[in-house]
């Protein structure tokens, strides 16, 4: 078993309740960091354990933090990103439900870190039920003197509110949040000027996802030192992994990265293999806006080399025969799954969650849905497979926000790796009728091949 | 129609909600305030309950439409008692949501976007609600009803008609 930062409670009947929770050592990093750390040396702490956003893109958390505006004489906010709703990804949800003081401890020593006085976690509307725990939670905390006035007797005082969302993807883009969050609609903000200059209400800002901040009690329990040993490179720490589809395990699993994939898929600590004892198609490793992988790719690299769960190990080989670690949000298909109606149901994701305010992405998104049902229902055409890369490239880096590229990656990647499975819908659309049609079957790309002699 | 008016109760709690906010940004209570107002008025909001919600918040009407249109989980179209939100997105499918929404669909003899003519369910297809790991599953109020299978489906079906409440993601 690997080190276990986050969960390694989480078997310990009420770990939800404050009192449990203290009793096994919680809010001891808050104490430390109030009572004997600065501001100044917690944000060094942060940025020396090499932690990195969780939220998806891997920015080192320390540099985003050094960069708020700490000149301004404007209140400055944490602003923490529950929205959660990158398809394949469920941690989020699980760490808040499981372990809600964990988070809060979490918010205190960053918004202490950062001086904030207000701070708030956005949470996705339909986590309705895992708001009202959160609020117990924070209550529980105001009770027993860690937020609120003067907390500990210092003279940092901080408020923590929770705020709900109500459906809404792109409101996890961090300045679609801050919109949501002034009771706006969710539209991407143009960048510059950063939320670290003008986020919420103007002010400078922080968002950072929930695993981010609740790394951060721990990384002040044990050090930075100690928590930079754990990774490789610069992937340190530990990270949360959602592991969905089909394997015999789904669930939240927590990592030390630099674990092997192939550990991670068959080992019966982990995921314990694929199930009804299929074999493995694809991996999309890191939810579903990153680039999927066909199983020897997700197993090695192009060079051979096993593939590790790292940040520059899952994106080895670049956009060619690599991918992204992203969100953690690990989704497993087995050899009887449909590529194309897999990549369908993004699509229509992508589709229903652009905000519509860049034309690429609110005609793309639509486009590449449409032409994905005609293929998948076996109405296309084989021009529609390069119409559909043609589509990707156009939205791909001209729009305001990285919703576009989110909905290009696995459409391009799609068709790089099984471009064959895409000419077979077009070429055979009787074989295709039925919506279940690899399951008896599955489809090897020989397949083509017989078909035709 | 009656006087859209939130209870005593429900107005401390707004003015509680507000005071979240700083001065001056009480627009900001506009999706929980949505939410509250959606789960009082019968699931849905009418034009009248959003003008209601603009006034307690010194905004505009227009401001509210247009946040309201803007989020799937507000409901412009009154809806069924019980709203079933079946997750259709890849993780979903790829362990038989599918079989789920067809499932619903001849049980309760509508399409998906529907409501019974006994006006108890609507049927909803919704994107991942995080939920992957425990597919197929549907969300009805604040519950998640998770490993789905055709039996468990029926099951619930039963247990929803006989507590006929409505599902509301406040409770
Ligand atoms: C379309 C889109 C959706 C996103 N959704 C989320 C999300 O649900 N949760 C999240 O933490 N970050 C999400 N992000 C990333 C955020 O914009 C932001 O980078 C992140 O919250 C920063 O936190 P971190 O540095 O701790 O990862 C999303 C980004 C985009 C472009
Ligand atoms: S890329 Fe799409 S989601 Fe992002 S701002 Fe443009 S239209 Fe909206
Ligand atoms: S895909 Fe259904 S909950 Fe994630």
């Amino acid at each position: 078993m690997g080190k276990q930062f986050l969960l390694g409670n989480i078997k310990v009947p009420g770990i939800h309740t404050y009192d449990v929770y203290r009793k096994h050592g919680g809010y001891n990093a808050a104490e430390k960091a109030l009572k004997t750390q600065t501001r100044d040396q917690v944000i060094e702490e942060v940025k020396f354990s090499g932690l990195r956003g969780r939220g998806g893109a891997g920015f080192p958390s320390g540099m985003k933090w050094s960069f708020l505006d700490q000149k301004s004489d404007k209140p400055r906010y944490l602003v923490c990103n529950a929205d959660e709703s990158e398809p394949g990804t469920f941690k989020d949800r699980f760490l808040m439900e499981k372990l809600p003081h964990l988070l809060i401890e979490g918010m205190i020593i960053s918004s202490y870190a950062l001086g904030a006085k207000t701070s708030y976690i956005y949470i996705r509307g339909e986590y309705m039920y895992v708001l009202r725990i959160l609020e117990k939670a924070i209550l529980e905390a105001y009770a027993a003197g860690f937020l609120g006035k003067n907390i500990l007797g210092t003279d940092f005082s901080l408020d923590l509110y929770v705020h709900p969302g109500a459906g809404a993807y792109i409101c996890g883009e961090e300045t679609a949040l801050l919109e949501s969050l002034e009771g706006k609609r969710g539209l991407p903000r143009l960048k510059p000027p950063f939320p670290a200059i003008a986020g919420l209400y103007a002010c400078p800002t922080v968002v950072n996802n929930v695993e981010t901040i609740a790394s951060v009690p721990c990384i002040v329990n044990i050090s930075a030192d100690l928590y930079n040993d754990i990774g490789i490179g610069k992937s340190t720490g530990t990270k949360l992994i959602s592991a969905s589809g089909h394997i015999n395990k789904p669930g939240v699993y927590e990592i030390e990265l630099g674990l092997p994939v192939e550990e991670f898929i068959y080992s019966d600590e982990y995921c314990g293999g694929i199930w009804k004892g299929r074999s493995l198609k694809a991996v999309v490793a890191g939810g579903s806006s990153v680039p999927i992988l066909p199983a020897n790719l997700i197993l090695k690299t192009a060079k051979g080399e096993p593939r590790l769960m790292t940040y520059e190990s899952l994106s080895d080989g670049g956009f060619v025969s690599g991918s992204m670690l992203g969100s953690g949000g690990f989704i497993v298909m087995d050899e009887t799954t449909c590529i194309v109606r897999n990549l369908w149901t993004f699509a229509r994701f992508y589709h229903h969650e652009s905000c519509g305010q860049c034309s690429p992405c609110r005609e793309g998104t639509g486009w590449m849905e449409k032409v994905l049902h005609r293929i998948e229902h076996g109405h296309g055409h084989m021009s529609d497979v390069d119409l559909l890369v043609d589509i990707a490239k156009k939205i791909e880096g001209n729009t305001i926000c990285p919703l576009g590229d989110a909905a290009a990656w696995p459409v391009a990647s799609a068709i790089r790796h099984f471009r064959e499975e895409f000419e077979y819908h077009v070429k055979y659309p009787e074989k295709v009728k039925d919506p279940k049609h690899f399951e008896k079957e599955p489809f090897v790309s020989e397949k083509l091949e017989r078909a035709v002699h | 129609m009656s006087e859209v008016r939130f209870s005593n109760d429900t107005l401390t709690l707004v003015s509680k909600l507000i005071g979240r906010y700083p001065e001056g940004r009480q627009k900001s209570a506009l999706l929980p305030l949505l939410h509250i107002a959606q789960s009082e008025f019968e699931g849905w909001l009418s034009v009248p309950t959003m003008d209601y919600v603009a006034s307690l918040l010194k905004i505009q009407p227009i401001e509210v439409y247009e946040v309201a249109s803007f989020y799937s989980m507000f409901n412009l179209k009154p809806v069924g008692r019980c709203l079933l939100e079946v997750c259709q997105t890849g993780p979903c499918w790829l362990r038989g949501s599918d079989d789920i929404v067809i499932h619903l669909e001849k049980k309760l003899g509508i399409k998906v976007g529907e409501t019974t003519a006994d006006g108890m369910f609507t049927l909803k297809t919704v994107e991942c609600l995080g939920s992957c790991d425990t597919a197929p599953m549907l969300q009805c109020g604040a519950a998640y009803y998770e490993n789905l299978t055709t039996e468990s489906v029926d099951a619930l079906l039963v247990k929803l008609n006989a507590d006929g409440e409505r599902s509301s993601y406040m409770k």
